[in-house]
């Protein structure tokens, strides 16, 4: 297994870096700021984890990232570089040809509950083929061949699958479907938005061997986006953290489970049960997530966080390098760092009553 | 286990089945069980074992097609009106989705003064709203007037629960049934909600019947109480939770147990697997013959696991399961 540590000095070799990216909803009511000034560098060959509670934007990142936002979404700023080899391009500037050659080619998703979207009257293989066709692939047989290998890899008989329905298939038959169809093309990058969700244990299971195995077998950069932060636990090397549109931490994937150095971390992690051993004391994070159409001034997290003070509520704090490989956006970290959050657990443990 | 016996709500060999077509599909094959005051009991499986038809048979939403189902000794379905009323008041439901549960054109005020005022718990509305008032502050929505006027859509999924919760506790039930409450939840408000639950259970005496996908969350809300763990309609092995955690027996328990991806890296990347021999989930409509899960599990012996159907047995700790080849391991066979 690759360990996280293996990337931290390829920084140079990204696949793709997200600069203050800004994506708005028109509502009603006003503007929503889904996505506030999110930066970030996905480095080659890595596994990107994007967790986060919902509304906090995740999925809205990973729309704007091939540009698939709905039409009421507005990106109001920033830049999405995509590097492959020594070209870089920037996503947001593309026309709708090399938007075209981008989206599967380059870069594939996987959206949540896609497993369900598969034409019902027509066989996977004729699915694979309009997929392959439409991208200018007409080769059935080098089609075939390719289906093949990436279909015995996601522990699928192609034989049988090919030929069924995707009634005949079970959901997790059918979301392993859609992973080889992501990787039809050889994509350098691929997107994966809740891709267990749904799914009953035993088959989630094969679902995430699949992908580790995958990932250790070729070579493509991963961004996966769940709100699930045992999925993140398994697969990521490194853990982005949202909270109301914005990253408050980033870092290796150790980091993030054992010493994460932001307070909303602190208390997500504290609210998951595990299940080896003894029962544990779990915390709540007093108060709800801010209306972001209106989110409160300062650091957005400073109404439900017990290591506030008056700077907090002014000025926001930016995301910097505590480490080179662990990035925080909190005026007082060092005190996180110093007493280990215990401040955050005690403080939800006391508004618990 | 015998000690459970006298219990307030017990279920004794019960079967449920469903007509799909001309075809007969047996949901449930005999379910036994019994919880006391204060007791929990957590049922978990994957999606179709039966859960939630278990939970609504306990809950008296549906009526089993064989065996019997008994409040306080008595037959559920055969009881008088009088009896009946008394067992519908004193066992609620809360539902999975707190979005579609709540009637969108209620205010709070409405969802909670209407079973108080219909049971004849308050005498008038000055009193249901006094009542309405207390129980808001009981599952933690304070200061209760700024939520009393509100409408479900002026809520956030969590609130939305609570209101739920409150609901059910209106007409004061010795027992809730909670069909994967807090499953729709984020992670940040579940521990809240399963906390405030806790403190019902240790305040009121409320006992739970509490059905989850999730075996982390049972062993976090079920610690003191006990999980029956079902597989295509039948319970395979029950027992305290710490010991159904940390010592499963029957194989589709350790299968689950070391499936569940964990949210500490060091752990989960390191927990060794059990490997099943199939993945596929058979179909209701054609259960395997014997152990159902003969076809899946590691130690399948031919000619004793797919001839006959293994029953609950002792297996020492209050521990029962449900399985040939641990039986015969353990001596108990």
């Amino acid at each position: 297994m690759k360990s996280a540590t293996d990337y931290v000095s390829s920084d140079g070799q990204f696949t793709l870096k997200v600069e203050d990216l800004w994506v708005t909803y028109l509502a009603e009511r006003g503007k929503v700021k889904a996505v506030r000034g999110v930066s970030f560098t996905l480095r080659q060959g890595e596994t990107l984890a994007f967790i986060g509670e919902s509304g906090c934007g995740k999925t809205t990142l990973g729309l704007a990232l091939i540009r698939l936002l709905p039409n009421t979404a507005r990106v109001e700023k920033g830049r999405i570089l995509y590097r492959r080899d020594a070209q870089v391009t920037d996503v947001l500037q593309m026309n709708d040809h090399e938007l075209r050659q981008f989206r599967w080619k380059e870069c594939a998703m996987i959206f949540q509950g896609a497993q369900n979207a598969f034409n019902p009257v027509l066989r996977i293989w004729a699915q694979v083929l309009d997929t392959a066709r439409s991208h200018g692939v007409t080769n059935k047989k080098q089609i075939r061949q390719r289906m093949e290998e990436l279909f015995r890899l996601v522990q699928l008989e192609p034989e049988r699958v090919l030929k069924a329905y995707p009634h005949q298939l079970s959901g997790g038959m059918r979301q392993r479907v859609l992973i080889a169809l992501g990787l039809l093309l050889h994509p350098p990058l691929v997107i994966l938005d809740e891709p267990t969700t749904a799914l009953d244990i035993l088959t989630q299971r094969s679902v995430i061997d699949v992908l580790r195995d995958i990932k250790e077998k070729m070579d493509f950069s991963l961004i996966l986006i769940s709100h699930d932060l045992s999925l993140a636990a398994e697969l990521a090397d490194r853990v982005a953290t949202m909270y109301a549109g914005k990253l408050v931490e980033v870092a290796n994937v150790w980091d993030t489970y054992y010493h994460p150095l932001h307070p909303y971390t602190v208390g997500l992690i504290h609210a998951v049960p595990t299940l080896a051993g003894e029962r544990e004391e779990l915390i709540s994070i007093p108060g709800s997530p801010p209306d972001l159409i209106d989110p409160p001034s300062g650091c957005a997290f400073h109404p439900r966080c017990p290591y506030a003070t008056e700077k907090c509520r002014v000025e926001e704090p930016p995301l910097i390098s505590v480490t080179p490989d662990h990035q925080v956006a909190c005026w007082h970290w060092q005190q996180i760092q110093e007493d280990h959050g215990q401040r955050m657990m005690a403080y939800a443990e006391a508004s618990a009553g | 286990m015998t000690s459970y016996n006298n219990g307030m709500l017990e279920l004794v060999n019960v079967e449920r089945t469903f007509k799909v077509g001309r075809k007969i599909v047996r949901v449930l094959d005999d379910i036994s069980f019994s919880i006391g005051k204060g007791d929990i009991l957590c049922l978990v499986g994957e999606s179709g074992c039966g859960k939630t038809t278990t939970g609504k048979i306990v809950a008296g939403l549906l009526p089993p097609t064989g065996g019997e189902i008994r409040f306080l000794g008595k037959n559920v379905w055969t009881m008088n009106k009088e009896e009946f009323r008394h067992y519908r008041r004193a066992v609620q439901i809360i539902h999975q989705d707190p979005y579609s549960s709540l009637n969108p054109t209620q205010r709070v005020s409405t969802i909670l003064t209407a079973p108080l005022l219909r049971h004849g718990i308050a005498r008038n509305h000055k009193e249901a709203k006094e009542k309405a008032l207390e129980l808001l502050r009981v599952v933690d929505l304070t200061p209760p007037e700024d939520f009393y006027n509100k409408y479900p859509h002026q809520l956030s999924g969590g609130q939305r629960q609570r209101v739920s919760v409150a609901r059910a506790l209106t007409v004061n039930p010795e027992f809730l049934v909670a069909d994967e409450a807090v499953s729709m939840l984020d992670v940040s408000i579940r521990v809240s909600l399963l906390q405030m639950l806790e403190r019902l259970r240790r305040q009121m005496g409320v006992a739970y019947l509490f059905i989850t996908h999730d075996l982390a969350v049972a062993k976090y809300f079920a610690w003191e109480g006990r999980i029956a763990v079902m597989y295509l309609g039948r319970i395979v092995e029950i027992g305290p939770t710490p010991q159904i955690i940390n010592n499963p027996r029957h194989p589709y328990t350790k299968a689950l147990l070391s499936a569940i991806p964990e949210a500490d890296p060091q752990a989960t990347r390191s927990k060794e697997r059990v490997h099943l021999r199939s993945l596929d989930v058979p179909s209701l409509l054609n259960v395997p013959s014997g152990c159902s899960f003969h076809p899946r599990c590691p130690l399948y012996e031919a000619g004793l696991c797919d001839a006959q159907v293994p029953q609950l047995v002792d297996v020492g700790d209050g521990v029962q399961v449900a399985c040939h080849v641990v039986a015969r391991e353990m001596g108990v066979a």
